[in-house]
This record gives C-alpha cells, structure tokens and sequence, in this order.
C-alpha cells in the first residue's frame, strides 16, 4: 500500500468542505484530527482511501475525510466494506463505528468480516452510550446504567469488546483512547500496517449523555497509574513509578502483581504474535470497567490469509486453468442438441 | 366420466407439418369420450392434441407403438426414491430425441421425511409433445408410484382412464399402512383401480435380480429401482438409451459398481417392457418441429444465472453476487461460484442483509452487486435496497418466489411478492421491477434486469418463482452477437466549478434523459466524493434537509423509474384488438395463460392475452390495451396483487383469478376461467 510516488500530502487534504457536526467536546473530534493528520504519514492516497460508516455520531466521520466514502444504514458497514474489499483489494477501506452500530444491530456482521479476515480497519467508538437517539445505553453499558430506557438500572451484561475481537477470531486487536492522539495513531498506524481485519477500540468520550465513563483511567493523570501498556515482548509493567505489572496465576488467568514481590522474571511478557489468543483473551478480562487498571495496546497481531486476497486468488487461479470465459461456450456448457 | 379436453394449441400444427403423415398413426380411441367438442370427435381418424389420451387401447403402427403427439407422466416416489433425478434423465433423453417439453418437479421442504410417508412423496411431472407447448400439462396419463404413499398421494391428479405404474414389492402391509391404506387394504389387488389401466412390477425384485452377479449388496442393488422404473418409461414410449446410459457412466464415474447396478437396472426396465407383453402400452412422441437451430434443456434458475454473467460480460463490469442460501433460489449461487473466470466473485454471506450489503459495497467499488434471494430474505434487505436506491448504485435484487407469509411453503410456487417489491421499503421508494415469464426467459429477464440497474444506476427487483427456477424446457441458444449491448462509463473528470471557480465533482449531477447520477468509483484521483443514506442536494451530494430538496429529491427518485418507461418494450400483446377479453399475466402463469388461450380459440372463442415482463414501469402502453377490452382477467398466484396496482393506475374493471396452493396454474384451469369470463 505504501507507494513512493505518492505525492506529499497535508491534513488539510484529508479535510472535507463539510462542517463536523458534532457536540462540542465529543471525543469524535480527536479521534478524527488524529486521523487526519495520520493519513499524510501513511503514504496512501486520498482516490485509493474509502471510509465506510453505519449509522451513530460516529458513522458521520466519513463526510469529514477528502477521500471516497459510505454513510450507510445501521450496523451494515462492515458488510458493506466487505462487499467493497472484495471487489477492490486495491483500496484501503476503513470502516467506522460506534458501540451500538457495531455491537449491538451489526454485531453478526462484525464477528464474520473478523473470522473472514477481510483487509478492513474498523475503528469501533466506544462510548458506552446510544448519543443519536439520545442516551440509551448500550451493549457496552455497565449493568444497572440509569438510562431513559432502563429508570431502574439496566439488565444486560456488557460485551467486552477485545474479549468478543479475539473470540471472533481477529488477528489484529488492539484498544487505544480519545485523550491520548500520540497513541491512538500509533494503533491505527499498526492497524493500517496489518495484512487482514483489524479492530481497534476507542474509548470516546460522550460529553452529553455519558460524559467521563472514562476519565478515572484516561485523564492525564490518571493514565500511569490506570493503563497497562502492552508492548510486544516486554514484560507488562504499569503504576505511577512502573511498580505494578501483569503475571499469570497457576489458575491460568492473568492478576495484578507489585513487581517487588514476583521480580521482574515473575512478570508475564506481552506476545502479540502468539499464535493463540487465550493469554491475549486472559489480559482482556483483567478489566470489567473502566475504573479498574485496564490494558490498552495490541493485544494481538497475528499473521492469517486475508480473505479479499483469497477470493481474488481463486478467481485467478480458475481463469489461469479454464481460460477466461466465453459466453459461446457457456451457452453450450450442458448437453445441446441441433433442429434443422 | 372421461372428460375430453381439447387443447387450442392444435390449431397451430399442421397435421403433417414437415411432411410428416398422421396417417395410420393416430388411430387413437378414446375410451368413454362423450365431448363434441371441435377437433374431438369420435371416429375422426386425425385426432390431434388431445390432452388426456388413452394409450392403453390403441392400434399399433409399424414400429409397434402409437404415435401421440403428446404425453404427461407423473413419476412419484419416497424421498429417497431418486424420482427427481429419474424425471430428470427422462426430460434429457426426450430433448435430446427433439420433443418440446416442460417439467414440474414437486417435491416436499424436508430432505427426507419419514420413508414411506404421505409427507415423504417427491414428484416430478412431463410433458412432451411432437410440437410447441408451454406447460408441463395438466392432468398426467401415466402415474409412475414407487410406492403405496406414492399413489395415495397422486392418484387424484391422474386423468380418468390414465396409466399407473407401480413398484408392486413395496405394496406391503406396512408400507400400506404408512399410506393410510389399513385393515389389509391394498388398492393393487381390490379392484378400487378398475377405472385406470394398472401395470403391477415388481421393480425391486427385478432389479436385484439384475444386479446379484454384479457383487453388489442387495441394499445398494435396492437405490437402483429407480433406474428400473426410467428405463421401463423409457422402452415404453420409445426414449433413445445410449444418452442415458453415457450418462450414468458419467455420472457414477467414481464408482463402478453403482454404474454397473444402475445401468443393470435400466437395462432389465427396458427388458422388461419388451418381454412382458406390455407392447400395447407403447407409444412414441415424434420430435417437434421447433425452429431451427442449436437447443439445451435449461431450468430457470441456469438460465437466470446465465444471463447474469451474460449481463456481466456484455456491459464489461464485473459482477459480485452477494448470497445467503435459501430455497428455491440457492441454485444460483451454487452456479455462479462456477463461473469465476467470468470475473465473478461469489460471497457467502453470513445472513441476508450481509448478503446484500456487500452487494452495495462492491457496486460503489465498480462491480455490478446482485443478490439472490427468496421472499424471507427480500424482507430481510429492505433497509439496504433503500440505501442503493438512495445510493443510486447499481444493485439487482433476484427474488425466486415461493409460497408464504413467513417459512411459508419454501419448495412450492407462488407470486405473492409483487408488492413486496413495489412497496417493500420505508419512504417513497420505486424500484424497476422486471419478471420472467419462462424457465429459459429467465436468462433474457436477468439481461434486462443487469442492464436498467447499470444504466439508471438503480436497484432493480427481479422476479422469478420456484416453478420457473426448478421446472425446464428446450431453449433455443441465442446468437451471442444478438444479445444487447450494454454501455456503462465511469466518470473520469470533474464536472462543476465550486464558488471559487475550481473544478469540483458532484456526485449527483444527473443525465438529463435517464437521470442518472454519475458513476464514479475510489481509485478515481479528483473525483473523490461521500455518498449516503441520508437525504443528500441534487447535485452536490451534500447532506441536506431542506424542505424543498427532500420534496425534489422524493419526485427525482420517482421520476427516474418513470422514464425507463421509455427505454422497456411495449405489451406483449397476443391475439386481436378486439377481443371479447383480455387475459392479462405476468411471471410465470405466461404458459398456463398461453396454453388456455390457445384452447379458447380453438373453442372459437374471440381471447387475447396480455403478458408484462416489466412492472416497474409499466409499458407506456398498458392503460390503451386494457381499455381497448370490455373485460380484463388477471390469472396470478396470489390474491390479486397486479390486479390491485393496474385498477389503481388505470381505473380499469379488472378481476382478478387467484391461485394460492403452491402449485402453478394449469391451462384447463385458466381455461375454464375464461370460458366463465365469456358467458
């Protein structure tokens, strides 16, 4: 995807004429400049970039990039990506959505295009809230969240959404935040990078119906002591003076350890590479909430066939062995017979 | 009593068309005809097209077989009989020999039902003829029955008089009493059969009698009956062998002992009939004097699916077909993940609103997007249908009609959709609407069909229905050089200035004839663009929600369905403009409808019959023709839905005629309506 004859581009080429429409102080906002100025730094060009949404604050994203792109209908996007990767493995198609678009109404459709490994870069906007119907909550609410739809408290069990990434199959999962543009752009450059479907989780911030689900781990000062970093093949160590970290237990799930009392040898080394996902499974459960010390980085990168390749492969193969087809023929393919 | 019914599609062979005398040949009786009427009479010694013959009584020719210029067989069995497959091998051995033909296969939803149960019969009716039919005939004359089941659950539609086959091995007590017949009844031995001509074989003794020196089980030796029963058929009305003796070879390559039981069986039916004193049961069908050039019995599902890669090729735009399995439309996915060196590329999609989704994704990415589909999964699209017609992409949404509302009847007919797909979408959302009329059709009607999606840059609704998509007859292939031409350009260029006088593009800046939005796809530098669901201005594309664009938006929309109008055929209109009635079809009902028309007329009936193949548009003449007729019938295989939408727009006194049993018209049944509509 990298080409050197790409011309130099700025943010300001990625920005369309449209106005974002957004709350003044959505966590929408940075995670599009963060897009925005990224895409210069990819190496891409803006006819061969399409961004593809489903309906939600988020799936207005695509109006605002310079580039080709979808709003579609609610939960649909990465079905439709699918459709459009398929047909075109030469773009790069992002899709975008938030928590109820792509959890709940288009949840079949993210776990297949996830099993498939379809070369799409799904950044999921995860605000633990419904904002365009203002305010429900969604299948990332916390139980008992007071809602206009739940006065008592809701009922549901929440979806993990790395948890529900990696059962799905995904090579690529990674989970990044809104306050924080230096990382963000670092998963969704890793995102970019990567041979197949990657998920990434935003924790965003919606600063009218849900305003500071995150802040106990991402507000700056929080961060050191709240977020795990996970960085491929070292060992996962966290805290305001780095004295925490991650080990596995004789249980096989993963406990937050003081280093001082498992050494550094006792501590669990991140492998995103590994071929299997239960460790990567393990770290994602380590936070029910995000009040608790919550991992945020790749937590998996595995290499797998990507599957637009695969579909184009096929066709190339049984046109390489029959010939490309001939209608002639075609219409002669079952057993004819003449009348004179 | 035998009724005698006499079929209008007489009058339009010649008695000895291609030189070919009847004389001495069709010295048919016909055992208690008491009808007079014309072209039936007893004792004419020419008697020609008469639906129901007797081929029980009958004078023998040279070669020792009646010649009929027609015959109906009903081959019926368990579930596990192979009787498809059976109709199937008989169909191709009589289109290869030169009849017309047309089959029906009817078979239950479950792969297998309890054997030996009324639910577990699987049918599969024919009819071939020695000239041009339309329909796979009303009442059979031969009842082939595999079993008791079998015969309790089709005897009623055999003709008075007709022929029953039966595998008598399997008339035991408790395959009797599977089939309802209980207390030691058995409708072989009772004289309950006295009416019809009844030949007892017992096929599967036979049949394991010709396979024991072949070293195959007794059990495996038993699968092979059915090719016992064909070959059986087979000698009785004078099929060629050797098609169906490659074909087995072909067929059971990997196993040889299959191909051995199977061609012992065929050959010991075929024995059977030649050694069993059966010769006065024998008939032949002439070949038909179809037109001149090259023929292939095809389906409606093959030839749907041809004529989308057809579509595909002849426009140049690659075609992605996004499908999830359904009944009875599943048959096309399975034949287009055949034809990838067509370019196409097939996705099994993980539910219906997937399927057609990707469709979508793939049509903004320059393919053309179709889906297939049955009525349960078009209800399912509707929301993603909305968004291509909003889009105003490319999409064409193939529905292969069968019974409902709900699961319905997934493996029996109906055309019960037509509204569905003119009104199936919330908002105001018109859709072209495009119906085959015949099984080989189907590939012109898939053409068409590609073509307006392509052209008009539109969802297009595709009808066909499990009678077309299963049933078959002889296609004449046509010139490829004489298919449309199909010519689709992408936009390359900018094509407005923005208020600072610098080249821009506007997604929706329309032809002016077909209205047509420009069709530019990613990988286009400069003509990057958003497109969405949302109500977008005329012209920029921009989201809007200004109260006159919604309005002018909501007319354009219409407005580009209504000029296809233009660019569609006018009705097929078949018969004088000043007919007593109009028959007005559309979908599959056109060989019914044909068929009892024909007969009218030979009746002396003054019939004409109106077919749509277009119904979103309607052909710009269809109001003209409905008026020109004091009365209108609508034969449709619902409660009246076309009937609805051409009273609505033409303010004209159409009645409809519904049929809703899952099965298709037949001719005596249209027949019999319009000699009502006439008194």
């Amino acid at each position: 995807m990298s080409d050197i004859t790409v011309p130099e581009t700025t943010k300001a080429d990625w920005t369309s004429d449209q106005e974002p429409r957004w709350c003044p102080g959505c966590g929408d906002y940075s995670i599009l400049t963060a897009v925005q100025t990224l895409m210069p730094e990819l190496g891409v060009r803006r006819e061969n970039t399409v961004f593809i949404s489903g309906i939600g604050c988020a799936a207005r994203f695509p109006y605002y990039m310079d580039t080709y792109g979808m709003h579609s209908i609610h939960g649909r996007a990465p079905a439709v990506s699918t459709g459009l990767a398929v047909a075109r493995p030469d773009l790069d198609v992002w899709v975008i959505g938030g928590d109820g678009d792509m959890l709940s109404i288009g949840g079949n459709h993210l776990i297949h295009a996830l099993r498939r490994n379809v070369n799409i870069k799904i950044l999921l906007f995860n605000n633990q809230i419904y904002g365009l119907t203002k305010g429900q909550y969604s299948p990332t609410s916390e139980q008992g969240k007071i809602t206009k739809s739940t006065p008592v408290g809701s009922l549901d069990m929440p979806f993990n959404p790395i948890s529900l990434a990696l059962g799905a199959e995904a090579t690529f999962v990674a989970r990044t935040h809104d306050m924080d543009r230096k990382h963000m752009q670092e998963m969704f450059r890793r995102a970019h990078a990567h041979q197949g479907a990657a998920i990434v989780e935003i924790y965003q911030n919606c600063n009218v119906f849900n305003d500071g689900a995150f802040h106990k781990i991402t507000k700056r000062d929080n961060r050191d002591a709240m977020l795990i970093n996970l960085s491929h093949g070292e060992p996962i160590r966290f805290g305001i003076d780095n004295e925490r970290g991650l080990a596995m237990s004789t249980s096989g799930s993963i406990e937050i350890v003081d280093v001082d009392d498992v050494g550094e040898a006792g501590l669990l080394v991140h492998d995103e590479a590994a071929p299997d996902p239960a460790v990567a499974f393990a770290i994602s459960r380590l936070a029910t909430a995000p009040t608790m010390p919550t991992p945020v980085g790749v937590f998996r990168s595995v290499e797998r066939p990507e599957y637009a390749a695969e579909v184009n492969r096929q066709v190339a193969e049984v046109t390489a062995a029959k010939g490309a087809g001939n209608l002639e023929d075609l219409l002669r393919s079952q057993p004819t017979w003449e009348v004179s | 009593m035998f009724q005698c019914r006499v079929s209008g599609e007489s009058t339009h062979v010649a008695p000895n068309k291609d030189g070919l005398s009847f004389v001495g040949v069709a010295l048919v009786t016909l055992r208690g005809l008491t009808s007079n009427r014309a072209g039936c009479q007893v004792g004419q010694t020419v008697i020609h097209e008469i639906e129901g013959t007797d081929v029980t009584d009958t004078a023998s020719v040279s070669s020792g077989a009646t010649s009929l210029d027609h015959i109906i067989i009903r081959f019926a069995g368990d579930s596990g009989d192979g009787m498809q497959l059976t109709g199937d091998r008989f169909t191709s051995a009589s289109a290869m020999f030169g009849n017309d033909l047309a089959t029906l296969p009817d078979f239950p939803a479950e792969i297998r039902a309890p054997a030996g149960t009324l639910a577990g019969v699987s049918a599969f009716q024919v009819q071939i003829s020695d000239h041009d039919i339309t329909t796979p005939g009303d009442a059979p004359s031969i009842l082939v029955c595999m079993n008791p089941a079998a015969l309790a659950s089709e005897l009623h539609r055999l003709e008075d008089g007709g022929t029953i086959i039966a595998n008598e091995d399997t008339f035991d007590e408790r395959n009797l009493a599977k089939a309802g017949y209980l207390d030691g009844v058995n409708p072989l031995a009772d004289g309950s059969l006295d009416n019809y001509t009844l030949i007892k074989v017992p096929m599967t003794t036979i049949t394991k009698r010709a396979c024991a020196d072949l070293g195959v089980k007794p059990r495996d030796a038993d699968r092979s009956k059915n090719f016992f029963a064909l070959g059986l058929v087979s000698w009785m009305y004078s099929r060629p062998v050797d098609t169906t003796l490659d074909w087995i070879k072909a067929k059971f390559a990997k196993n040889e002992l299959v191909v051995a039981a199977n061609t012992a069986a065929f050959k010991a039916g075929h024995a059977f009939g030649e050694t069993a004193e059966l010769s006065g049961h024998r008939a032949e069908i002439r070949s038909a004097s179809l037109e001149p050039g090259t023929y292939t019995n095809i389906n409606g599902n093959t030839a749907l699916s041809w004529g989308l890669v057809a579509g595909s090729q002849l426009s140049g735009i690659p075609m992605f077909l996004g499908s999830y399995p359904i009944t009875p439309a599943s048959d096309i996915l399975h034949e287009l993940s055949t034809k990838k060196h067509f370019g196409i590329r097939t996705l099994q999609a993980e539910d219906e609103i997937a399927a057609v989704s990707a469709a979508v994704g793939a049509s903004f990415g320059g393919h053309i997007g179709v889906t297939t589909t049955s009525g349960p999964g078009v209800a399912l699209k509707g929301e993603a249908i909305g968004l291509a017609l909003s889009l105003e992409l490319p999409l064409v949404v193939i529905d292969i009609q069968r019974g409902g509302p709900s699961t319905g009847l997934p493996t029996k007919t109906e055309a019960a959709d037509l509204m569905m797909a003119m009104y199936g979408r919330h908002g105001e959302s018109p859709m072209p609407i495009v119906a085959a009329y015949s099984s080989a059709q189907c590939f012109d009607a898939a053409i068409e069909a590609v073509r307006i999606a392509l052209k008009y840059r539109t969802p297009v609704m595709l009808l066909s229905d499990g009678y077309l998509a299963n049933g078959t007859e002889p296609w004449k292939l046509p010139d490829v050089a004489s298919l449309p031409s199909i010519e689709i350009e992408f936009a390359t260029a900018p094509n407005a200035k923005n208020d600072d006088g610098e080249d821009v593009f506007w997604p929706y800046l329309r032809d002016p004839v077909t209205l047509a939005r420009p069709w530019a796809i990613p990988g286009t530098p400069g003509l990057e663009h958003r497109v969405g669901g949302i109500e977008k201005q005329d012209g920029t594309g921009n989201i809007s929600y200004d109260p006159d664009n919604h309005a002018h938006m909501v007319q354009i929309r219409a407005d580009k369905v209504a000029v296809i109008a233009d660019d569609i055929p006018l009705t097929m209109v078949d018969g004088p403009d000043d007919a007593d009635l109009l028959v007005l079809g559309w979908g599959s009902t056109w060989g019914a409808i044909t068929s009892a028309v024909r007969r009218a007329r030979a009746a002396g009936h003054s019939v004409t019959h109106a077919h749509l193949t277009h119904l979103n548009p309607f052909p710009k003449d269809l109001g003209d023709v409905l008026r020109r007729y004091p009365k209108v019938i609508v034969p449709e295989m619902n409660l009246g839905q076309l009937t609805k939408l051409v009273r609505a727009e033409f303010l004209v006194d159409a009645q409809p005629v519904a049929k809703v049993k899952g099965q298709p018209f037949t001719a005596a049944e249209v027949f019999d309506v319009i000699e009502g509509a006439l008194q």
